[in-house]
């Protein structure tokens, strides 16, 4: 089943909009992921879609159906809290069960669901047990076992491992990821964390300051962000956003003060421009006070990778990703250089294209 | 939608899709457009209980207080605020409202101290202390009737227990219940007593809640456990310790069972304490408008304590 | 822990001695009543309180010659059904405060509150009219009607229906469940600790009623027990005491018992509620 949003929007005290504009159309069997940082919607945009919270303007289709006026019972899709909501005072079996006997389908009929699905999210032996006794990723595998059982084609999660650990999460990452794929689920994830997004998602949308910032595929959303919030908001370490200037000599020049320079196939569009540029994007080495355009503050050594934090001499703070080990001692000059792989943005964080042929100088 | 279907009777699919998403966008607005149904079907039986058992009697209360009244209760003549001034200049009135105050005030002092006490003993880390923690709240079980009656023989003067023990030991018999003093005295150990259990298990349990940690700090600056319990324990149970405090109170003024057991108010109005009052002057003497009246004053005062608890159980309940 | 700062033995002892002595004063009056329960009231009357002439028979005496039993049964009855009652009618105020929309909501929980400012104590004499024209007077109805409900139970449960979890109620809603499935099947059972409490609570509040069916009761068919132990103390020979004490413990071995077999099952549902 798909799920199309119209120009969605919500307003809290009849006047202040928290969602505005959203419109989205996901496709069946589709996975989904709603992302954005906490405080920006995406749970009430999930409320709504589920028919919890009335939205205040726009349509909202299941399939071909407004279901605007429709109440979450009629819209036939289940729901992953992120505390689980489960009821302590009833068994796992009792748990899955619930909504089946709420909607009143036959015993046999329940009993099988509820034990398939407990057997697809390896609950079988557990049963009987209450949710008190279960740990933080069984009991995230009764609430997806939940999901399971429920007939509905459509799922609704919110931010549903955000209370595991991070193996834990890794792990439910790719149960959660199989058992869509296997059932056909239609599935709309919320979540606040781009690295689940980025794992998961058929499609992104990135939600900020109560618009959708974009809709688009992983690889299209880390590769051509449409500005600089949804370029900040993916990839670790952080992309690195510089302030430069159009050179007044020649305007298809552009500085990041005087240490980093681009000759650009074009002419730079405005005065003041942000470049972005990702941080395995960018070498360094030692260098001389005359040659050099920065300065080590501190290195991190992850084991594959080291992370080097340096100050340019013009006052911005950057982050290289350098492959290997990397040795440089704190306040050791060092030249930064970087490749051609740039983005730019105008003042506001709304990106630019410029040609691809960018060159860079340092 | 103001033409009626007959005059427009080619609209009828039309009509009929918009009346549906009417009457469905009115299921919707929201999911709780039915809610005030539901709210008469569960609220209305506590609200019908509450208006005639508790909020019509205070009206009825107030009004009867300001009326002479025959035998039956019927008010009579309208006498205006004559039976709160009749009392409030009558020396036996006074009286009740200030023996009423030190039994009250009696009470709640030697139920929170003690009360304290045994808490802090029983929160100590040693063997065998729950069974001491079972035995201190052991007079939670006692009703007043009971607690009356072990009391009652406990006092007694010819065969009682104390009067028993006062004898072996060659000491004067004290007149417990025939004296004014000892019969006030009396009755205030017989309520600590009752009150005992309660208290204990309330303040046990705040207690209970300190953070252990906050004790751990103290000992390793060297801090006694006297200065401890001072200036960790009582600063962190305060706002259990005030509501405990303002319960007992409550519960003071409205003590009506050990006096109507053990002493009927005497001797000579000694414990002729406020609820015991309005019971003669009502149901005795059949002045219901005087006893109406002193029932509003008893109201007053509870009222202000009963808001003064509600002031802490706020700040409890929203940290 | 206890290696680091193993406390001294003498301290330790001084401990239990003061918790014994107080354990004792505490107890004193069950000792001696119950004692005296089992002395003749002819050696209570000489004053020999430590004879040993030991006997069943003020028991027996007060099984066969007073109402006691009667009287017992009776609370158990006014009690039960006053608690239930709460239970139900505090529960479904409560549910209406917190998961209904409804007009003047907000209005009426202040005056539901306000109700727990008023002493019935102060209100007895219209209620006395009250149920004496509606013709209840010595009756079960008279002192359980006026108690259905109670202003501190709604209050009490609303505090605890409001830290439920909001999902728990999102879940319901996207099974289609109606506000009277989910009092039922999620509030009621969720909250299963606070309506012990309150349930407890209300049960001992009728139980330990006094004043009010005082003056609503005048036979010993309908007399609750508090009142039954009044009566007896007036009626018999005021002197009886072996007989008296053992009435007493009569009413107060079973609520001891109750009291104590349930403390144990509180600690035990307090730790689970604990470890979650």
């Amino acid at each position: 089943m798909s799920i199309t949003l119209n120009d969605v929007r919500k307003d809290y005290d009849s006047q202040t909009a928290v969602l505005k504009n959203v419109s989205a159309k996901i496709e069946t069997g589709e996975f989904f992921v709603i992302v954005g940082p906490s405080g920006c919607g995406k749970s009430t945009l999930l409320r709504m879609i589920a028919g919890l919270t009335p939205i205040t303007a726009g349509e909202i289709k299941i399939d071909d159906t407004v279901v605007n006026d429709l109440p979450p019972k009629a819209r036939k899709l289940t729901m992953v809290f992120q505390n689980y909501a489960l009821f302590p005072f009833l068994s796992v079996w009792d748990n899955v069960a619930f909504g089946l006997k709420a909607r009143k389908l036959a015993t046999d009929d329940i009993n099988a669901r509820v034990k398939e699905a407990l057997k697809m999210v390896n609950l079988t032996k557990l049963a009987k047990r209450k949710p008190r006794e279960l740990s933080g990723g069984q009991r995230q595998r009764v609430a997806l076992a939940r999901a399971v059982a429920s007939d509905a084609k459509i799922c609704l999660m919110d931010e549903p491992l955000s209370n595991l650990d991070a193996q834990l999460r890794i792990k439910m990452r790719q149960e959660i990821y199989a058992l869509q794929r296997k059932l056909g689920l239609t599935l709309i994830y919320v979540t606040h964390d781009q690295v689940e997004a980025m794992t998961m998602a058929d499609h992104i949308m990135v939600l900020n300051d109560r618009h959708v910032q974009q809709i688009g595929t992983p690889s299209d959303i880390y590769q051509n962000p449409r500005n600089a919030f949804v370029a900040k908001f993916f990839g670790t370490p952080q992309i690195n956003i510089l302030p430069a200037k159009r050179s007044e000599e020649n305007s298809h020049i552009v500085n990041v003060s005087s240490d980093l320079q681009i000759v650009l196939d074009e002419e730079a569009p405005s005065a003041n421009l942000q470049i972005g540029i990702r941080p395995d994007d960018m070498q360094v080495k030692r260098a001389d006070g005359v040659e050099s355009n920065a300065v080590v503050k501190n290195t991190e050594f992850l084991g594959d990778e080291t992370i080097v934090y340096a100050t340019l001499n013009s006052g911005s703070d950057i982050h290289v990703v350098l492959p290997g080990k990397a040795d440089f001692r704190s306040y050791e000059p060092i030249r930064v250089t970087a490749n051609a792989n740039l983005m730019f943005f105008d003042p506001d964080g709304k990106r630019i294209d410029l040609s691809k042929e960018a060159y860079v100088h340092a | 939608m103001l033409k009626s279907p007959a005059s427009n009777p080619t609209a009828g699919v039309h009509s009929a899709d918009t009346q549906a998403k009417i009457e469905a966008s009115e299921k919707t607005f929201s999911l709780n457009a039915k809610d005030k149904y539901y709210a008469w079907l569960f609220l209305g039986p506590s609200l019908l209980i509450l208006g005639v058992f508790i909020f019509y009697p205070m009206f009825r209360t107030l009004y009867l207080s300001l009326f002479l009244t025959n035998t039956v209760g019927k008010p009579t003549v309208f006498v205006g605020l004559q039976n709160y001034v009749n009392l409030l200049t009558s020396a036996d009135y006074l009286n009740s409202l200030l023996v009423t105050m030190v039994y009250v005030l009696g009470v709640t002092a030697a139920t929170i101290v003690l009360g304290l006490l045994l808490a802090n003993l029983a929160s100590k880390q040693l063997a065998g202390i729950g069974i001491f923690r079972t035995l201190f709240s052991a007079t939670m079980g006692v009703s007043v009737s009971v607690a009356a009656i072990f009391w009652l023989f406990i006092f007694n003067p010819s065969t009682g227990f104390l009067a028993l023990m006062s004898t072996w030991l060659h000491l004067p018999v004290i007149p417990w219940l025939t004296n004014s003093t000892w019969a006030m005295i009396a009755v205030i150990i017989t309520t600590v007593w009752m009150n005992l259990g309660f208290t204990f298990l309330i303040l046990f349990g705040a207690i209970q809640s300190v953070p252990r940690t906050l004790y751990e700090a103290a000992s390793i600056e060297g801090a006694s456990s006297r200065f401890q319990f001072f200036h960790i324990t009582i600063p962190s149970i305060s706002p259990t310790l005030f509501f405990v405090s303002i319960v007992t109170l409550i519960e003071g003024f409205k003590s009506f069972g050990l006096i109507d057991l053990m002493t009927k108010g005497g001797p000579t109005n000694a414990t002729n304490m406020l609820v015991y009052r309005i019971y003669k002057d009502a149901f005795y003497s059949g002045n219901f408008s005087q006893a109406s009246a002193e029932s509003l004053i008893l109201t007053v005062i509870i009222a202000l304590f009963t808001l003064l608890q509600f002031k802490v159980l706020e700040k409890r309940v929203n940290y | 822990m206890d290696v680091v700062a193993k406390p001294k033995f003498g301290k330790n002892f001084g401990s239990y001695v003061l918790l014994t002595i107080l354990a004792l004063i505490v107890l004193a009056p069950f000792f001696i009543g119950l004692w005296t329960s089992f002395l003749p009231t002819m050696q209570i009357a000489k004053g020999n309180f430590l004879s040993t002439d030991l006997s069943f028979q003020n028991y027996i005496d007060a099984f066969t010659q007073t109402p006691i039993l009667h009287y017992l049964g009776n609370s158990l009855v006014i009690s039960t059904v006053t608690m239930f009652a709460q239970l139900l009618f505090c529960s479904m105020s409560a549910y209406a405060f917190v998961f209904l929309d409804f007009k003047y909501k907000r209005a009426l929980f202040v005056l539901v509150l306000a109700t727990m400012m008023l002493p019935f104590e102060a209100e007895i004499i219209p209620n006395f009219s009250t149920v004496k024209a509606m013709g209840l007077l010595n009756s079960y109805s008279a002192l359980v009607v006026p108690f259905l409900t109670s202003a501190f139970g709604i209050f009490m449960l609303r505090q605890s229906f409001k830290q439920m979890p909001v999902e728990l109620k999102e879940a319901a809603d996207i099974e289609g469940l109606g506000h009277l499935q989910f009092y039922w099947k999620i509030v009621m059972p969720y909250n299963r600790i606070p309506l012990i409490t309150l349930g407890a609570y209300s049960f001992l509040g009728a139980w330990n009623q006094y004043l009010w069916p005082m003056l609503t009761t005048f036979s010993n068919a309908y007399r609750p027990v508090q009142n039954g132990l009044r009566q007896l103390q007036s009626e018999e020979t005021f002197n009886d005491w072996g007989m008296i004490q053992a009435t007493a413990a009569i009413v107060v071995i079973p609520t001891l018992v109750v009291l104590f077999v349930g403390q144990h099952y509180f600690k035990s549902g307090a730790n689970e509620g604990a470890v979650k």
